[in-house]
């Protein structure tokens, strides 16, 4: 289909029938719908003004050439969540995303056409939509999540993500979880995840700090799948073995300090001719270029409709957060986690993923303690051990930049044994936040320091 | 977002701002703290404030490398407990499940690497490559197959190794305290 033949809905009567629906939702209640809630404009207006981050754009589409539809991860996400939130009457959503549109996005990144390649996927996007869908206003920004600040973050309603890795997650996660202030409660900014691999994806909605958070399901991640390295080293069976020996071992021993980029020709051709050679003389066959390829950038397979059903279900649940027309998923004591599984028949599984008292990021925010900068670090850990809540006896103490003071291991104790002596003004800043942990708590302990002589 | 808001509960004030300890910071702070060491094992920390990498030397004191000194380096990323540490060899060392690279084959640092498993749990298996190095698991494979085919040979293996000698013109790291 081109741009051309399409019919214009912007305008006229399709563009009203185009919110029929959605009207209809906004205007009755339901049979689930809380019994607090009136129907109305200023519900429809809430949805309006809402201002949406969706950082779903964002690294998801790994270039890859391959006749098959691959991606890394949520792949593809990006444009369904983009157009759903659009359709759903969200008029203010903001997109982040930091690659550039490559040929082989295009066979189900729909926002694209053939002419865009090369371009930033996060303007070409927000254009598209702009186009398509009247009255909505999309706000492109080019760039990594982690380039933007927490004043960036708080201007937004909710955050939707797609993102590709759990690296990028966590990161989004303790962001948001770190912004929470409790005398300011527009600070929490509910985080909808999803993700997708293959035929599986999950989508899932945070209420940093009240609900479980991606920290507290780190562990229900699916292991990247890894063949023993002596496997590899020595009796190779498959071809994707001769690939990870060539990218794990050989690159290793001949290009030692030529540091492997993945999306170098070059580089991928060389691992290329060397799991051939090997493959040959194991007498393995199957080993092509592609598969080269997908083995070291752990390509998986991104369905288009997994997206869709996944994105769908994000979408849904950002609009009834917006307009409290039907209970939402991630509601403080009930289900927060749908979970899809397409590759054995069709299965939801819908639960409550439980927040971690001992999360290492929302399980115990940072607390306001006031101290004395020209005090000594001696001092400041005897006071620690008189403190009612947690009588921190032998309290190991760090800042981002630096080891403040550790108990263990014996070479680092010595290491940071002269640390005592010194000024807290010496070794730290005002405003600035410390870890303590203690054998005697399974919790990590945080403080900001508030300097006060 | 109606009943959220009164129901936030009394979270403090987080800090703004500044720099935090990173998730990964933190989980290593409870490993290291976590770490038996035993007489046999010491840690170094070339940059003492930077705990994602560090180094391992193990002594062991008894089995074959009996009396020599291993340095493995520890390289922490911030997807840790996610993904594993990257642990090497830095020396040239002759054992059947380390390669000349200093490449480990352990299954806990890679295939069966869980975020449940903590930093102790790899100095343990490391420890126990040298007191049973593992000929049926080869990531060098001529000193698997002298372990195999001939104990007695191998244990002399080592020891030459162990001294900085050759085998089958391979120099090694002279290791011994």
């Amino acid at each position: 289909m081109t741009e051309e033949v399409m019919p214009d809905r912007t305008t006229g009567p399709e563009s009203q029938q185009r919110w029929k629906y959605l009207d209809t939702i906004l205007s009755r209640p339901g049979p689930f719908t809380d019994p607090d809630w009136e129907p109305g404009p200023p519900v429809r207006s809430a949805l309006q003004s809402a201002k949406i981050l969706c950082s779903c754009l964002y690294m998801i589409f790994i270039a890859c050439i391959h006749t098959l539809i691959l991606d890394r991860g949520a792949g593809g996400l990006g444009c369904e969540i983009l157009k759903n939130l659009a359709l759903s009457g969200f008029k203010d959503i903001h997109v982040i995303d930091m690659d550039t549109i490559d040929v082989s996005n295009l066979n189900r990144q729909f926002l694209f056409r053939q002419a865009d390649v090369g371009k930033p996927k996060a303007e070409v996007a927000a254009k598209f939509v702009e186009k398509r869908v009247k009255g909505v206003k999309i706000t492109p920004f080019c760039g990594k999540i982690q380039d933007k600040d927490e004043d960036y973050y708080l201007q937004f309603t909710m955050v939707v993500c797609g993102l590709d890795s759990v690296e990028a997650r966590r990161w989004m996660n303790a962001t948001l979880v770190g912004m929470v202030d409790e005398n300011n409660p527009e600070s929490m900014k509910p985080l909808i995840d999803g993700g997708t691999e293959g035929f599986k994806g999950q989508a899932k909605v945070i209420f940093p700090t009240m609900t479980s958070c991606i920290e507290c399901q780190l562990d229900m991640n699916a292991p990247r799948a890894a063949v023993p390295l002596c496997t590899l080293a020595t009796i190779p069976r498959q071809p994707q073995h001769c690939i990870e020996w060539a990218h794990i071992i050989a690159w290793e021993e001949e290009r030692k300090g030529d540091s492997l980029d993945t999306d170098d020709p070059e580089h991928i051709t060389w691992l290329y001719q060397k799991a051939l050679k090997r493959a040959q003389e194991f007498n393995i066959p199957g080993v092509t270029y592609s598969m080269t390829q997908g083995v070291v950038k752990n390509i998986i397979p991104a369905i288009a409709s997994t997206n869709a059903i996944v994105a769908a279900s994000c979408c849904n649940e950002a609009f009834k957060i917006a307009t409290n027309a039907n209970p939402f998923l991630g509601f403080p004591g009930t289900n927060n986690y749908m979970m899809y599984t397409g590759d054995a028949g069709v299965y939801t599984y819908t639960f409550e993923h439980m927040k971690k008292d001992d999360c290492p990021v929302c399980g115990n925010l940072a607390k306001p303690l006031v101290v004395d900068p020209d005090s000594i670090l001696q001092d400041f850990i005897d006071s620690l051990a008189e403190r009612p809540e947690a009588q921190l006896k032998k309290p190991t103490i760090r800042s981002e930049e630096k080891s403040i003071y550790y108990q263990s291991p014996p070479a680092l104790e010595q290491q940071t044994r002269p640390n005592l002596t010194k000024k807290l003004s010496e070794l730290l800043t005002d405003g600035e936040e410390v870890a303590i942990s203690d054998p005697a708590f399974a919790i990590t302990f945080k403080f900001k320091l508030i300097f006060k002589s | 977002m109606l009943k959220i808001w009164s129901m936030q509960a009394e979270t403090a004030q987080a800090g703004q701002k500044k720099k935090k300890v990173t998730a990964a910071q933190l989980r290593v702070q409870k490993d290291l703290s976590e770490l038996s060491l035993g007489s046999t094992m010491r840690t170094e920390f070339p940059n003492p404030d930077d705990i994602l990498n560090f180094n391992l030397i193990i002594d062991p004191d008894e089995g074959m490398y009996k009396g020599g000194s291993f340095l493995f380096h520890f390289a922490i990323n911030q997807n840790f407990p996610h993904d594993p540490p990257k642990v090497k060899c830095t020396q040239t060392i002759y054992h059947p499940n380390i390669d000349l690279e200093g490449n480990v084959c352990l299954n806990i640092l890679r295939e069966d690497w869980k975020p449940v498993l903590n930093l102790n749990a790899v100095i343990v298996g490391l420890q126990f490559l040298f007191l049973e190095p593992n000929a049926s698991d080869p990531l060098n494979k001529e000193a698997a197959e002298d372990l195999k085919s001939n104990r007695e040979g191998f244990k002399r293996n080592v020891r030459t190794s162990m001294g900085g000698g050759s085998i089958r013109g391979q120099t090694f790291a002279r290791v011994l305290k």
